[in-house]
């Protein structure tokens, strides 16, 4: 299954299967957060980083002001945020390939300012405003074997 | 009153107060001059400060970037820590010239550890471990938020005894509660956005400049805060957390609803300084009322207000009516010192150095991008 199509009515329910998701991650996962301001990416993000063990006693911010932020839960994690990139080859003084590709999970918000380096294997999450609080949840499996997690995964999310 | 007199080297002086071996007292001597540079590269701003005793500033050097930010709507890492890099020793000697000082007359070296961008940050720890190392004088390491709360301390009102600040700026939204001699307690802080960020997601919505914050300041003074209601979210019962991002996705709904702002090419139903106006009147609730909360429940009879958020005008005039009406004495920096400046974090230093003196270790330090 290489798409999966998710709708939720509210906030909460948005955050619910972020939680979802995150319990489902594996080392290596990379999620690029895709969706215009105001749609939620940091509320899933949240969500996700619940899923992964990171302790509600552990505020999960925006990291627009620190680009990368970390956390440590079942794995860790690594919450990117690029919006105050100009472009990708401005890159440079942050650690993200260390955030991408070192042990845990990374979450990228606004991933377009990564350009040729946004990595292929990852799956993508498309936040669609639908309504003031609903949202269709998009995710797209890039490869074959995340392909075939995210066939497993179907039951469990919708 | 302190008496203009210099004893030995820092190095003696560190044994002096510190020790423990002497016969001295655990806390510096009141008389002691301390003549500290501070360092600030933690964002935008590269600067540098010399101030004595931690108080009486006698130079100020700010390089603002903002101008080469513009074209990009926001801070641009690389850019801020390549620019940092060639302001860096300009900023500096220009700090050092103003003040009339040298080199070796310096105490002590101060520089922003962190919160920032840790590209940013590693410019400034990088130039003030190489003047220390290379000129043997000790370093201060200073939490910029630590910095923010300082600014508190510059004007000629002071607070007294313990107060409460509000740190609120583009990456930061926190209350303090910080006693005469420094200290600090952490009361809260945002669960999502910054108050700062939302003013300039808000503005990039509405299609508006950077700084998103001014902008936004100006088109509300024409409009009516109660045209239209934002969300406030006060959290739970005595919470003295913040949260702004749901705000920010209300004026997105709303947007869709009444369409952005009017252009040559279309119409819309409302004035762009109302609604302006009106979200700001939504955050500036939210800042003015949890930071009186903090007052009351910390039984504190003095509140201040700092960063790059305490700049905006109707936030300062709502703090003045409310710290009137409940007869608290508000504090206000001066606006050069509510945003970035170096000055805060030579006058922080003083008080770091009064409680734990200096650094450790200070060529092992590391820049942290998050330290609350």
């Amino acid at each position: 299954m290489k798409h999966l199509t998710l709708s939720s009515a509210n906030e909460d329910y948005s955050c619910e299967l972020g939680r979802r998701i995150g319990a489902m991650l594996a080392t290596g996962d990379i999620l690029a957060l895709w969706g215009e301001l105001g749609a939620g990416k940091t509320l899933l993000a949240r969500g996700i980083a619940r899923g992964l063990g990171v302790p509600s006693s552990i505020p999960v911010t925006s990291p627009t002001f620190t680009f990368i932020n970390e956390y440590h839960g079942r794995l860790h994690l690594y919450h990117l945020d690029l919006y105050r990139l100009g472009d990708w080859d401005e890159l440079d003084t942050l650690p993200w390939r260390e955030a991408l590709y070192g042990t845990g999970v990374a979450i990228i918000e606004w991933p377009d300012r990564l350009g040729p380096y946004l990595p292929e294997e990852r799956f993508d999450v498309r936040i669609t405003i639908t309504g003031d609080a609903s949202r269709s949840i998009d995710i797209i499996a890039h490869g074959d074997l995340l392909s075939e997690r995210l066939a497993a995964w179907s039951g469990k999310l919708a | 009153m302190c008496c203009l007199v210099r004893i030995g080297t820092a190095e003696s002086r560190i044994v002096f107060c510190w020790d423990g071996s002497g016969t001295t007292a655990s806390r510096a001597p009141e008389w002691i001059i301390m003549l500290i540079l501070g360092i600030e590269t933690s964002c935008d701003e590269t600067a540098a400060a010399v101030v004595e005793d931690g108080k009486h500033i006698l130079s100020d050097v700010i390089s603002s970037q903002i101008a080469v930010h513009m074209p990009y709507g926001g801070v641009v890492p690389e850019l801020a820590s390549r620019k940092h890099v060639e302001m860096i020793l300009p900023v500096i000697d220009e700090a050092l010239t103003k003040a009339d000082v040298t080199r070796d007359q310096l105490d002590a070296i101060a520089v922003t550890q962190g919160p920032g961008l840790v590209g940013a940050l590693l410019v400034g720890l990088c130039a003030a471990k190489a003047m220390a190392f290379a000129l043997d004088k000790p370093l201060i390491a200073v939490n910029h938020l630590e910095g923010h709360m300082h600014a508190a301390f510059l004007g000629s009102q002071a607070p007294a005894g313990p107060f409460v600040c509000l740190v609120v700026s583009g990456g930061h939204t926190a209350l303090y509660r910080i006693d005469p001699g420094g200290r600090t307690k952490f009361l809260g802080s945002t669960r999502d956005d910054a108050a700062g960020e939302a003013f300039d997601k808000v503005a990039k919505l509405l299609n508006l400049g950077y700084p998103g914050g001014t902008v936004i300041d100006k088109l509300a003074a024409e409009g009516n805060p109660n045209t239209f209601q934002f969300p406030k979210a006060y959290l739970e019962k005595d919470s003295l957390d913040f949260s702004f991002s749901g705000i920010k996705t209300a004026v997105a709904n709303f947007l869709r609803h009444y369409g952005p702002p009017a252009s040559e090419s279309h119409a819309v139903s409302y004035r762009l300084e109302d609604l302006a106006a009106s979200f700001q009147e939504a955050i500036v609730d939210v800042l003015v009322n949890k930071t009186i909360m903090a007052a009351h429940l910390c039984g504190v009879q003095d509140i201040a207000v700092v960063g790059g958020v305490s700049a905006n005008q109707r936030l300062r005039r709502r703090l003045q009516e409310e710290a009137g009406y409940r007869g608290l004495t508000l504090h206000l920096p001066a606006l050069r010192y509510c945003t970035d400046n170096a000055v805060m974090i030579a006058a922080a230093a003083y008080t770091v150095w009064k409680r734990t003196g200096f650094t450790r270790d200070m060529m092992d330090l590391d820049a942290v991008s998050r330290w609350f």
